[in-house]
């Protein structure tokens, strides 16, 4: 566990030097993550214990979100002056964008099953 | 309080350890009920756990400053979480590899409806200019999100906000959604959860499947990357057409 620690804080490491030091408007770990991704694809895949302590990792996820969500306890004044129309913005917009790329997505999986069934 | 309490209280309340105890019983109650729940997403256990904290240092009158400088540990750990992402996109390259076309349309159409939609429905109701910046990166994942919202003429605070309370009403509203509109493959869930809620809605796409949780962050890193270069040329052009 220590060793895939080790191996994920490294490439965040390198992430975080590569995105300041190019001055990239992306976060450093989201580049750790494409280069870790690279990777894994010249190597071939991760070995046992890395995959095994990302998979703890992402498994609580949740859990890693919840001193910053508790944050929102800084902001309450700000979001009461104008809650309607930014809960009206919130609801409406999450849930389009939801439907729309799932929608979108599913049209173009469809079509594409489709095709490949007419040519086969 | 008696002296000895009140010393007691002054030197936890000076200590990471008692913000990051909280932290971590909280998410263990909130995990159990959602446990209980039957995984149910009204028991969403970000949700739950925040409330649970929140009202413990309103209870207590503990600044969220002195609760962040114990829990901060935790928050840390997203960063080497985010790199591990890599794993589940590796597992999954070849189904990813094979969708990539309908996977960039429908990155570059939801992409721009999360951005016009929040943009366009705050505009049509009032909000004010700095909030409707605010509101525009709300999908993506937090640091892209208040970097962007900044040089617009948002505030990158409530920006956060904004970006929290989106990851958590899409991770509690999208089974729901799903079920209405029959999209039952996991791929195109965990895609369009990732597209719109970032990172709390790819922990709920991890609690769903494998599949579905790589397809979210595929879609959460994607977006972010979009929004990142996108939205700063949009949104001008935005402005001059709800004429603020």
């Amino acid at each position: 566990m220590i060793a895939a620690l080790t191996l994920l804080l490294v490439f965040q490491l390198a992430g975080e030097v590569i995105a300041r030091g190019l001055g990239l408007p992306v976060p450093g770990p989201v580049i750790g993550m494409a280069l870790l991704f690279l990777a894994l694809l010249l190597r071939g895949g991760p070995s046992e214990n890395v995959r095994q302590t990302a998979g703890n990792l992402l498994q609580h996820l949740s859990l890693l979100f919840i001193p910053a969500g508790t944050g929102i306890v800084l902001y309450g004044e700000l979001i009461a002056a104008e809650w309607l129309p930014l809960a009206a913005a919130l609801v409406g917009s999450t849930f389009l964008a939801i439907i729309v790329t799932a929608l979108v997505l599913n049209a173009l999986v469809k079509r594409r099953k489709a095709n490949e069934e007419a040519q086969s | 309080m008696t002296p000895r309490l009140t010393e007691l209280w002054v030197y936890l309340s000076a200590s990471p350890l008692l913000g990051l105890t909280l932290t971590l019983v909280a998410y263990q109650a909130a995990f159990w009920l959602y446990k209980r729940a039957g995984f149910h997403p009204l028991a969403n256990p970000v949700m739950l756990a925040i409330a649970m904290v929140a009202t413990v240092l309103a209870l207590s009158n503990m600044d969220y400053r002195t609760y962040f400088d114990g829990a901060q540990f935790v928050h840390f750990l997203l960063g080497p979480a985010t790199v591990a992402l890599a794993i589940p996109l590796y597992a999954q390259w070849s189904k990813l590899k094979a969708l990539a076309g309908p996977l960039m349309i429908a990155l570059f159409v939801g992409s721009l409806t999360a951005a016009l939609s929040a943009y366009g429905i705050g505009a049509l109701l009032g909000a004010s200019q700095p909030s409707l910046m605010s509101l525009a990166p709300k999908s993506v994942t937090m640091p892209i999100a208040m970097a962007v919202a900044e040089p617009l003429g948002g505030l990158p605070a409530l920006a956060a906000a904004m970006v929290m309370l989106t990851g958590v009403l899409g991770a509690i509203g999208a089974p729901y959604l799903y079920r209405w509109l029959r999209i039952e493959d996991h791929a195109i869930r965990g895609f369009a959860i990732g597209l719109a809620s970032h990172g709390i809605g790819t922990a709920r796409a991890f609690q769903v499947s494998e599949q579905a949780g790589a397809f979210a962050a595929l879609a959460m890193g994607l977006n972010g990357l979009l929004t990142a270069v996108s939205l700063p040329w949009i949104m001008p052009w935005l402005e001059r057409l709800f004429g603020h």
